[in-house]
């Protein structure tokens, strides 16, 4: 199998008073074809990560190979393969779409033509409009079209969906589906476990600069062993079940207090529940809240770290 | 393939983003002929202005009245001492005349008018007492293009405008590119940076002849500008000016990665050349102490020699000084700056 990305034991001081370690040995590769998601709390190092493989930053220590070439040697031939969209980039306000489509064009040997890459992610309408006139989800979809521009084996996207709203992110979710079909490898960061849920063929789960985990979605979520979460709260104060006892009913494969509640793992609900709500009907408890869900990337993130990745 | 080199393309989108951007317009082509039109104004050369001359009411202030005639260029009031005096007070009158046996002038002598008041009545007053003239005397007026305030405005306001529009249409731009990440998202495509700092110096100097070529002609279309030297020098100077003052910009914006710290630095590199190297009045006024420190400044080397250029028909190789000062302050400021310029 291809590999598209390589790095081994990637690290990343930035200089200061205290200097602060960003990356602290991180694995990673990243097959061709596949859309390969980066997923961590703000502050987990999935820019620093990106950067580094992107050329912008230079790593402390570690090897990084990208489309089998390095950072270094390579540097034109590598800028010319790749599509990068930074985290909140604010291009030139007062270009038109198909100015600044025309522009990043022309740095690329092989370039592709404006119109075709806004056909490609539904700004033709827009050709136009100067760039500040752009909603913020046209603007990401701008970004992205200004990384198609070179027509990359590799695209690079970090963050593309932070800070737009439901129907701005499902439009990108569209076009990063479609590229992915179209056989482009992808590398994406989030902070949203939805987005690499939805989007990702693989996933690494980043805290604090390393990777705590790697797999496929469906892996990871049931390498909690699992597939469901139960979440309960009982009326009156102070009077929660301890959260050990309840271990032993039947299907139930972790238990974890949360502030609100207790949060538990279960294989499956219709056998758990039952017992669940016989117990503390024995114990005289009334429930005040039941939910039940298909566990996801959140979860195993709580389970690996014991904290919610948008706790920051 | 767009099929359009990038170094174009980027010139491109650097003027089009310049011509929609008001205040640019505004500061680049409006401000300084604004500034030239209200201040040629303000100091345009005239005729000496009539000479205001109080009298106190007396015994004689008719003598004296009559004696200084309005076809010599006097203004008559005759008024009792109190308001004599608050007249004077008020710069109303340049002098007040109290008759009698003899003649009292009462004047403040820190002002030149009143100077200039006191010489011509008493020349006035003593001709009708019947002082004859010894000397025959014979006047030529010579009122030229060339040593008016305007002349020596425009040249400065030139100046002027190459300075700002350097610092700010360099510093102020890559400043606020590294602040919204485009020069790091730039620097992750295969653009060169060559092509992209000289897109920047390229869209300098298009901006620098058309102002240069605005405010020349329009100097030479409403004030009746002569120049002297030759277009050529001119525009010699002003490209070494331009290229002065972005290499001052990039070194500026070197390092700096918010807009409040650029402005601020800009300011403090711009503010002595400002005040010091004759943009709106001669460097000579300040003590020979300094006189060094301010000849070596880039803008007062680049002011002298386009005045000396426009007004005196100055050439290239006789400037030479001046010129190696320029040539000296853009390459250091563009060697350190590339040195240490950050990209992300």
């Amino acid at each position: 199998m291809d590999i598209a990305i390589r790095c081994r034991d990637l690290r990343k001081v930035y200089e200061g008073k205290p200097p602060v370690e960003a990356v602290r040995g991180l694995d990673l590769e990243v097959r061709t074809g596949e859309c390969f998601g980066i997923l961590g709390p703000n502050g987990a190092g999935k820019t620093t990560t990106v950067e580094i493989l992107e050329g912008i930053l230079q790593a402390t220590g570690g090897e990084v190979e990208v489309l089998g070439l390095r950072w270094g040697r390579n540097d034109r031939a590598l800028r010319e393969r790749i599509g990068v969209s930074l985290q909140e980039t604010r291009l030139a306000d007062k270009l038109t779409v198909e100015e600044t489509l025309e522009l990043f064009g022309s740095f690329y040997k092989k370039g592709r033509p404006a119109a075709e890459v806004m056909a490609e992610v539904g700004l033709t309408e827009k050709r136009k409009s100067w760039v500040v006139k752009l909603s913020g989800g046209q603007r990401q979809r701008l970004a992205v079209a200004c990384a198609l521009v070179s027509d990359p084996d590799l695209l690079f996207l970090d963050e593309p969906t932070t800070g737009l709203d439901p129907q701005s992110r499902r439009q990108i979710w569209d076009l990063v589906r479609d590229l992915r079909r179209r056989g482009r490898t992808i590398l994406l960061t989030t902070h949203y476990m939805d987005e690499a849920e939805r989007l990702c063929d693989r996933v690494a789960v980043v805290d604090y600069g390393r990777v705590i985990a790697l797999g496929t979605p469906s892996e990871l979520i049931a390498s909690l062993k699992g597939e469901h979460v139960v979440e309960f709260a009982v009326n009156g104060d102070g009077r929660m079940p301890a959260p050990q006892t309840l271990l032993d009913l039947p299907s139930v494969r972790s238990v974890r207090p949360e502030s609100d509640g207790i949060l538990l793992t279960v294989g499956e609900p219709h056998v758990a529940i039952p017992a669940l709500l016989d117990r503390l009907g024995r114990e005289g408890k009334t429930l005040s809240r039941l939910v039940t869900r298909h566990a996801g990337l959140e979860d195993v993130f709580v389970a690996l770290t014991g904290r919610h990745l948008r706790d920051e | 393939m767009t099929g359009r080199h990038p170094y174009l393309l980027l010139v491109l989108a650097r003027m089009r983003e310049l011509m929609r951007e008001p205040e640019v317009v505004f500061w680049v082509f409006i401000f300084p002929i604004l500034l030239a039109v209200g201040l040629g104004v303000a100091f345009r050369n005239k005729p000496t202005d009539e000479i205001a001359v109080g009298v106190v009411a007396a015994a004689g202030s008719d003598r004296v009245a009559g004696a200084l005639s309005p076809d010599h260029g006097f203004r008559v009031v005759t008024v009792s001492t109190e308001e004599a005096a608050k007249l004077l007070r008020l710069g109303k009158v340049a002098l007040v005349v109290v008759p009698g046996t003899s003649y009292e002038y009462r004047y403040d002598p820190t002002r030149p008018d009143s100077v200039l008041a006191r010489l011509k009545v008493h020349d006035a007053l003593e001709r009708a007492a019947g002082r004859g003239d010894p000397v025959e005397v014979r006047e030529t007026l010579v009122t030229e293009p060339g040593a008016r305030y305007i002349d020596f405005l425009i040249p400065g306001l030139l100046g002027m405008n190459i300075m700002s529009g350097g610092m700010w249409g360099v510093g102020f731009l890559l400043v606020d590119m590294r602040s919204r990440r485009l020069l790091k998202r730039l620097i992750a495509t295969p653009m060169r940076r060559a092509d992209f700092l000289g897109a920047i110096m390229t869209s300098r100097m298009i901006l620098v002849f058309s102002e240069m070529a605005l405010l020349l002609f329009f100097g030479w279309l409403v004030f009746h500008l002569v120049i002297q030297g030759s277009l050529f020098t001119i525009t010699v100077l002003a490209a070494l000016g331009a290229f002065v003052f972005a290499g001052l910009g990039l070194l500026v914006a070197s390092r700096t990665a918010r807009i409040e710290t650029a402005s601020g630095l800009m300011n403090l590199v711009m503010l002595p050349m400002f005040v010091c190297s004759g943009i709106f009045f001669s460097p000579d006024r300040f003590p020979a102490a300094v006189q060094p420190l301010i000849k070596a400044l880039p803008l007062t080397a680049l002011n002298d020699a386009l005045r000396a250029t426009i007004l005196e028909g100055a050439t290239l190789p006789s400037q030479s000084g001046r010129i190696l000062l320029m040539l000296a302050w853009g390459l250091a400021s563009f060697a350190v700056a590339l040195k240490i310029f950050r990209w992300n």
